[in-house]
């Protein structure tokens, strides 16, 4: 193992890399669309918001990796830490599947994100003021674009609309988990540094309801919901992803470009 | 999606220049068109302004009225104004 345990009782660490690896992730899922987009334009529109996300979470972990003390450089934190050091959460390590997916996992979670990254334009905590601000211009875009799709294919032909369902459906049970706080996310809501998501759960179910409706699509009931990505238990899906992700870093330790 | 109309694509790349047609892409409606020229022409910086105008919208003139159109043109020098002597008291002309 090159990998160093992370502080557990550091949640500043702890809040800044959950923010960091749900970029990072959901990034290397788009970047599975390059050369396959359903169209040249919205392969383009895919891989871009893979590349802002990609840029977000190299900000975030360099601020990560000064907060753990420089033990590790951002890079390492990206390519050499295994499945139960990540921190995101389970929605964005979910399988590409069809576009529809695709499309319902983005519009969950830019919605979850624009209101989060709103919030922290009044951290306590500098940096993180600094690299929302940053960011948030790209995530309003990515809102637009995501949210865009789910109301043209929602309120399209019988056939979309019938996938498009499926996807608001087979996802939804992933999203609880964006909107629940843990012992972390409430002291980091404590010192002001992050949101009360209590807050953020209402303003993201009004968001996302009136989407949905736009979009002729019915929001689902609120039932069970998985969770554990945030304490880094996670499905079987991110291992695979890690593998690919990490492989040159591992194969070749330290090798440049 | 391989029905989706046919767009050309203007940037302005700076306050008072004029839009330049780029390129073309396809897109259901205007508003994608749009978006899509966002992040296919405008992406590494081009940009401050987009126009989209379906191509089909388009007239051009005919390759063949070339002598027709434009050749007089070339022999009216006198359209040009070369002939003046401008005061040497004006400047900025």
């Amino acid at each position: 193992m090159t990998t160093l345990p992370l502080a557990a009782n550091n949640h500043r660490l702890e809040f800044v890399l959950r923010l960091a690896d749900n970029c990072l992730i959901l990034s290397q899922r788009l970047g599975e669309w390059c050369g396959h987009g359903p169209e040249l334009e919205e392969d383009m529109a895919l891989t871009n918001i893979a590349l802002d996300l990609n840029g977000q979470a190299q900000n975030w972990l360099e601020y990560g990796s000064e907060l753990e003390g420089e033990q590790r450089t951002p890079d390492m934190l990206a390519f050499l830490r295994d499945a139960g050091e990540f921190r995101n959460c389970l929605l964005l390590e979910q399988p590409n599947q069809d576009f529809a997916y695709t499309t319902a996992r983005q519009f969950y979670f830019d919605t979850w994100h624009n209101l989060v990254l709103t919030d922290l334009l009044n951290s306590t905590d500098q940096r993180i003021r600094e690299i929302s601000e940053k960011s948030l211009k790209e995530v309003r875009y990515h809102l637009r674009h995501s949210s865009g799709w789910v109301i043209r294919l929602g309120d399209g032909t019988d056939e979309s609309n019938r996938r498009m369902q499926k996807a608001i459906d087979d996802l939804w049970g992933y999203t609880g988990e964006l909107l629940t706080s843990d012992a972390i996310d409430d002291t980091i809501c404590a010192e002001r540094i992050g949101p009360d998501l209590t807050k953020i759960r209402t303003d993201w179910l009004t968001a996302v309801q009136a989407v949905l409706t736009d979009a002729t699509l019915q929001v689902p009931e609120s039932g069970w919901m998985h969770t554990g990505g945030k304490q880094g238990i996670h499905t079987e899906a991110l291992g695979y992803l890690l593998a690919e992700m990490q492989f040159l870093q591992r194969a070749y330790p330290g090798a440049q470009w | 999606m391989t029905d989706w109309p046919l767009w050309e694509i203007f940037i302005r790349s700076q306050n008072g220049l004029s839009h330049k047609h780029v390129g073309s892409l396809h897109a259901a409606d205007a508003k994608m068109a749009i978006e899509n020229a966002r992040d296919v022409y405008a992406r590494r910086n081009e940009g401050i302004s987009i126009w989209v105008v379906r191509s089909t919208d388009l007239y051009a003139s005919d390759p063949s009225d070339k002598e027709t159109f434009f050749d007089p043109a070339k022999n009216k020098i006198y359209r040009h104004p070369t002939f003046y002597t401008v005061p040497p008291e004006v400047k900025h002309l």
